[in-house]
């Protein structure tokens, strides 16, 4: 369909392939196609190194022991951390908390900041795209609490700042959005939300989990209160993630879990906690993927985050465009801001009989709900076919798309 | 009709059935057509109530129970776990309770699905199983007390 487009403006996408090893794979016998990246990226071989060789030369516990792995072992993990607020622009180390991932991250938020703040009539703030990671903490709260949840509706993708404006008042204590809708790929306006919330008094979480991979984070210049963000969606290991909190808040708050780690000391009447970050890391933390998020976060730094971009939003629109001409297909979420997320329906076919026939082609793409139940319930549909795309997909692959899902109409109807 | 042929017998026909395709294609071709012919489900059994738990998609499954036999009748908003259900409902249809609680249906495994379908949680296939052979077990449990 297109001649052979793999060099976009300086971003060498065969050389970022065979970096990848999981991309050599054959699946159902056909070469893979990875268009689930939205869920979680492949991995660079530089980070599949990395953790091997944490484990072959340097596994130890942290801040514990005197000997010299104990000494290695922490100083990687700390210097990981600070690649992590590198990477993200805080202003310390103390600001960078290790969590399991972005649902760890906003749950701790939750239990910790918002037991001890939100009351009852207290307003919190969500909007309709959320991921239910972003949903579900804030019910239990508000349910503990009597305190009310709130949605910004939105329109085609787009979130309906009129009526966010409406729904700020005193009486909110926290606006909890995403950055990137990982359903639909729209870029929200952060900036503006959370310049109106902190107008009205109201702190903000930036759920991050889908925007750090493909923007230029900068928590300062945003100014967000809390930001998340989970490691295996930006090419680095599972299990490991960061929550950002604006310091004198971090400090202010309770701790998340009891344990080693997070205490100054223990006696049986009363215990101090530790200083930043270690209070919110009760017990032996994930070391060696904590240690290999730097590689990670150095890798996408290197190669670019802004040639990605401009490599990921082709493959957008390329892909859209194709789309758009089968019949049938309807692409939910046309906000004018996305990243290379595209989600779609067709007409009387079941999204999952997409994915089971295009997984026989060795296409994998996403289908279902994405973990937003109710951003489907506003479209009135069960859910969608998802294709997102990262640094090494090829138009040739999208290509594969195409014709995969062409083939598989011909069999459904 | 398959009155009078033994599940096993219905299983392995299936299995015939799939050994002369050579593709999965024709496999899901071949399922797909299973479930475009499925007779459509009335709407009023369309229930909430009726449907299998543990599918992506959505399955309803209701079954009559007459002289002995079980006969099942389902529909999907999915045709390939339509299919899936169509296949079932040939093979454990019109069968006494114990037969049906008793049939081992390795043909799953046999035509390879079990090993093919990624997504095999997904389309709920061994959900609906399950809720049919449940069937089953409450048909015989009702028997037993109203005869013994
Ligand atoms: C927007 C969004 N928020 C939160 C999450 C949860 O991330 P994790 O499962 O890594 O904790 C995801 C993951 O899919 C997501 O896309």
């Amino acid at each position: 369909m297109i001649e052979s487009n793999t060099i976009t403006k300086g971003l060498d996408v065969q050389a970022i392939r065979q970096q990848f090893p999981a991309l050599n794979r054959q699946v159902k016998g056909q070469p893979l196609v990875y268009f689930d990246n939205a869920a979680t990226t492949q991995k660079p071989q530089v980070v599949i190194d990395a953790l091997v060789d944490y484990y072959t030369n340097y596994n130890a516990n942290v801040h514990r022991g005197i000997h010299t792995l104990a000494e290695e072992a922490t100083a990687l993990f700390e210097a990981s951390r600070n690649a992590a607020r590198q990477f993200i622009n805080a202003s310390s180390r103390e600001e960078i908390i290790f969590t399991r991932g972005t649902t760890e991250g906003i749950n701790l938020v939750a239990y910790t900041w918002g037991r001890k703040n939100i009351k009852a009539g207290d307003e919190i703030i969500i909007t309709e795209m959320e991921h239910h990671s972003n949903i579900v903490p804030w019910q239990i709260l508000c349910e503990e609490k009597g305190a009310v949840l709130k949605m910004i509706p939105q329109r085609d993708g787009v979130l309906l700042l009129d009526e966010y404006k409406k729904l700020l008042s005193s009486k909110t204590k926290l606006v909890s959005v995403v950055h990137v809708s990982n359903a639909l790929g729209t870029v929200n306006p952060v900036e503006d939300i959370i310049t109106l919330a902190h107008q009205a008094g109201a702190l903000v979480l930036v759920d991050g989990a889908q925007s750090t991979v493909h923007l230029d984070i900068d928590v300062q210049a945003l100014d967000c209160d809390f930001f998340a963000f989970s490691s295996h969606k930006v090419y680095g290991p599972t299990g490991i993630g960061v929550l950002y909190g604006k310091k004198h808040l971090l400090e202010a708050m309770p701790p998340f879990q009891g344990g080693g780690e997070m205490i100054k000391e223990v006696t049986l009447e009363k215990t101090t906690y530790a200083d930043l970050p270690y209070k919110f890391e009760a017990g032996t933390p994930n070391i060696g993927d904590a240690a290999v998020l730097k590689t990670a976060l150095e890798f996408v730094t290197k190669i670019g985050k802004e040639k990605v971009r401009h490599h990921e939003n082709e493959l957008l629109a390329y892909a859209t465009g194709l789309l758009k001409q089968i019949p049938g297909v309807t692409i939910i979420g046309n906000a004018p801001n996305k990243v290379s997320v595209v989600s779609f329906v067709i007409d009387k076919v079941h999204p999952q009989d997409i994915g089971i026939l295009l997984d026989n082609r060795g296409i994998a793409v996403r289908t279902g709900h994405h973990c937003a139940q109710p951003l489907m319930v506003c479209y009135g549909i069960p859910g969608t076919i998802r294709a997102s795309f990262a640094m090494y997909n090829t138009k040739e692959e999208v290509d594969k798309l195409i014709v995969g899902l062409e083939k598989a109409l011909k069999m459904l109807l | 009709m398959s009155e009078h042929k033994s599940i096993q017998a219905i299983e392995d026909e299936l299995v015939e059935e799939f050994s002369l395709f050579d593709s999965w294609d024709d496999k899901y071709e071949y399922i797909i057509d299973m479930g475009k012919k499925l007779a459509p489900l009335e709407n009023e059994h369309k229930l909430d109530e009726n449907k299998v738990r543990g599918c992506q998609s959505t399955v309803w499954l209701v079954s009559e129970y007459n002289d002995g036999l079980i006969r099942f009748k389902a529909d999907s908003d999915a045709i390939i776990t339509k299919g899936l259900v169509s296949m079932l409902i040939r093979v454990l249809s019109n069968h006494t309770p114990d037969e049906i609680i008793d049939a081992d249906l390795g043909f799953i495994q046999k035509i390879g699905m079990t090993t093919h379908l990624a997504q095999t949680r997904a389309n709920g296939l061994l959900s609906m199983v399950k809720q049919m052979k449940n069937f089953a077990l409450a048909y015989k449990i009702k028997n037993s007390m109203t005869h013994g």
